[in-house]
């Protein structure tokens, strides 16, 4: 039998998504753009194959989105039949009169958590399925696969259920909903594999090309109006690709020629230096910068 | 070459080294990134932990960094060209056995450390009981610290042989005993220099080449109902298809099956994975399978091979772990059972004793069962389940108590 580890994941990850169909009523994927949220799609369309995904596609738009990763996003929702949500940060800026972060390094990214819990409160979901990789960071490791949050959102990682064998306790009140991460087990590198086996064409931001950015603290930062800039900046035309596509405040580039998706898994096997610590600036403030921000609903 | 994954966890607790031990894995086979190390080597002068401490690698939540221990279960992914491994890290004190518990149930191999300086404990009695209880087809004991008693070939033959006098009262398949130092990498991933005395395979070797998919049950056809899929769309207005997982044995088409409880009979018309025709489907693949005729079948049925029948019951005897630190478990208390995609509730009967899980003695009369006591209790469902006994499959002999009311997850049972 030829069955390797991504046969194993993926049948791992196929199990889970049937998983959340048959506990759930009114589950959701929740969908950015990157590819993690791109291989759940894969995922999805191929558990109920074939059907259609039997669930919405939900994406929270911070308003500070690649424009590649939006058109993305469009076009999947069309070829795979799937609904498609939308919910604008902004709009929760001005219906709660929140103030918008100002400075250096501001970011919408911790408000996104204000609209994504609005959301799932306007559409009742129970369950939201994301993209979240245990080996992306510490607080991330320790969450469960069915990551139960409470009537407020918030993950108490002191309470998690305990998750034994492949029996997913997803029974909850109303009002209390699973985040539900079927890839936890997935690495960086299985990421990519697969959307290589897979044949799945990527946001091309995700490879090497000419781009404007702004050079501060030796990261280099799409150059946006969205990014408020400090005289110590440069603005430098660099090679880039980006290893994460979030929001452009918070996501960096690195310098890269890797043009194809068999160049880019050669870079990354042989890098040296994590995916969130290279290019992820929210999680760097603090050595329990994600904890915290789980605690309070965040993705 | 395939490239395939295996899940182990790694039994002991902070004083036995196994965050050192962990780390010493991950460094010896390059698995450390530099941002990672960074911050490391950042954490450790920040508490004077004087060396680069290995063990913080793992150590995820901010109060398990503050107290020094791993609290919860804890993930660590890393792969050499032979295999991925996804290390499982529980923590080991008594007051964690649900951890363990809950780690182990999904390992397909358990490293249990074991303090060179003090040979076998109690805690390596439970550690291995859990292991031996959770049905991990592999077992490697590393005797570590082994640098601290002179690299003493008869240290480390008394040990041994202790620890086989202690696997005997156990059910451990397969056993490697290797003699280690995780602070000085003695026989984790590079063979020791200082032990030339040894000539197994180090602990990496025994990682590398445990064959896992063996373990599985191939024999006994199971598969149960997750969802059914319907696209009643114009093209597939007929379209059928039961998905889930193969949990043991294999599935062919035009193969003869049954579908429990209700004991209907069919034949599989189609195999699809992804929506595409496949052969055969066999343990773990997440597959569609179409039947020959339409019979009435929804999540929570278990389709088998109609010429390997599982047990059809509603009286079920179960050791049990419980895992609910505020209501104790009781005779005659009520609980969801979810087994396979099934739920239903229960009832139990009976306590019938305890275990010692460091003694492994039988404690009878026992009228409750308080956070990590472990017993043999008899339960009775409200609708039958379709189950093999637990150690010939882990996967349709396993199950979960769930409280009705708190929905929290509060015990964990291997039916027997």
């Amino acid at each position: 039998m030829n069955f390797d580890y991504l046969d194993q994941l993926e049948a791992e990850a196929i199990y889970i998504m049937r998983e959340v169909a048959g506990q759930f009523e009114r589950p959701a994927l929740l969908f950015s753009g990157g590819k993690d949220s791109i291989t759940l799609v894969r995922l999805a369309q191929k558990a109920f194959a074939p059907g259609k995904i039997p669930f919405p596609l939900v994406h929270v738009d911070t308003g500070h989105n690649f424009s590649e990763a939006i058109n993305y996003r469009d076009q999947l929702a069309e070829e795979t039949g799937s609904k498609l949500i939308v919910r604008y940060v902004e709009d929760t800026i001005k219906a709660k009169g929140l103030k918008e972060p100002t400075g250096k390094n501001a970011s919408r990214n911790w408000l996104q958590t204000f609209t994504l819990l609005d959301t799932i409160e306007e559409f009742e979901f129970d369950a939201c399925i994301g993209g979240a990789r245990r080996d992306e960071e510490k607080a991330r490791a320790k969450e469960r696969i069915f990551s139960f949050r409470d009537e407020f959102g918030q993950w108490d990682p002191k309470r998690q259920r305990p998750e034994l064998w492949n029996l997913f306790n997803g029974r909850i009140h109303k009002g209390e909903n699973v985040r539900v991460f079927p890839i936890s087990n997935w690495t960086e590198l299985d990421v990519w594999n697969y959307l290589k086996r897979e044949g799945i064409d990527l946001p091309s931001i995700y490879f090497a090309h000419q781009r404007e950015l702004i050079l501060r603290d030796g990261r280099l930062l799409n150059n946006t109006p969205v990014i408020e800039k400090d005289p110590a900046d440069q603005i430098v035309t660099r090679q880039v690709r980006f290893r994460t596509v979030g929001d452009m405040t918070c996501t960096a580039a690195v310098e890269s020629s890797a043009a194809t998706i068999e160049e880019v898994i050669a870079e990354i096997t042989i890098s040296r230096i994590s995916e969130r610590g290279e290019t992820r600036i929210d999680d760097q403030q603090t050595e329990a910068a994600m904890e915290d921000r789980k605690k309070g609903g965040y993705f | 070459m395939k490239v395939d994954l295996l899940r182990f966890i790694t039994a002991g607790s902070v004083d036995d080294g196994k965050s050192t031990l962990i780390g010493r894995l991950l460094f010896d086979t390059k698995n450390i990134l530099a941002d990672q190390m960074e911050a490391i080597e950042k954490a450790s002068k920040t508490r004077n932990a004087g060396e680069i401490d290995l063990a913080l690698l793992t150590d995820g939540l901010r109060s398990e960094r503050e107290q020094g221990i791993t609290i919860d279960v804890a993930y660590k992914y890393f792969q050499t060209p032979k295999r991925k491994f996804i290390s499982i890290d529980a923590p080991g004190h008594i007051q964690y056995t649900r951890n363990m518990v809950t780690g182990a149930s999904n390992a397909d191999l358990a490293i249990i450390l074991v303090d060179a300086r003090h040979g076998v404990s109690e805690q390596t009695r439970r550690h291995s009981l859990i292991a031996s209880m959770l049905g991990i087809p592999h077992v490697a004991v590393a005797i570590n610290k082994m640098d601290l008693v002179g690299n003493s070939e008869d240290t480390f033959l008394k040990i041994a042989s202790d620890y086989q006098e202690l696997a005997k009262k156990l059910n451990i398949k397969d056993l490697t005993i290797i003699p280690v130092s995780a602070l000085n990498g003695d026989n984790i991933v590079t063979r020791s220099e200082n032990m030339t005395w040894y000539t197994g395979p180090t602990l990496l070797s025994v990682l590398e080449n445990v064959n896992v998919l063996k373990d599985y049950n191939a024999e006994d056809g199971r598969f149960s109902v997750q969802y059914v899929i319907r696209p009643q769309t114009d093209a597939l207005h007929d379209y059928r298809g039961y998905a889930g997982r193969v949990q043991s044995g294999t599935f062919k088409k035009g193969d003869s099956i049954k579908v429990l409880p209700s004991e209907q009979e069919s034949k599989i018309a189609k195999i699809e994975l992804g929506g595409n025709e496949v052969e055969q489907a066999s343990v773990l693949e997440s597959v569609t399978i179409l039947l020959e005729n339409d019979i009435d079948i929804s999540r929570g049925d278990t389709i088998v091979s109609a010429n390997s029948s599982p047990i059809v019951s509603q009286d079920i005897d179960a050791l049990v772990c419980w895992m609910d630190d505020k209501k104790a478990l009781k005779s005659g208390s009520k609980y969801v059972l979810q087994h396979g995609t099934a739920r239903t509730r229960c009832s139990v009967r009976s306590i019938e004793y305890q275990v010692d899980i460091s003694t492994y003695e039988h404690q009878e009369d026992v009228d409750q069962l308080t956070l990590n006591a472990v017993a043999k209790i008899v339960l009775r469902t409200a609708q039958p389940i379709a189950y093999d006994p637990y150690q010939s499959n882990r996967m349709t002999g396993a199950a979960i108590l769930i409280d009705e009311t708190s929905n929290i997850t509060v015990g964990a049972c291997m039916i027997e």
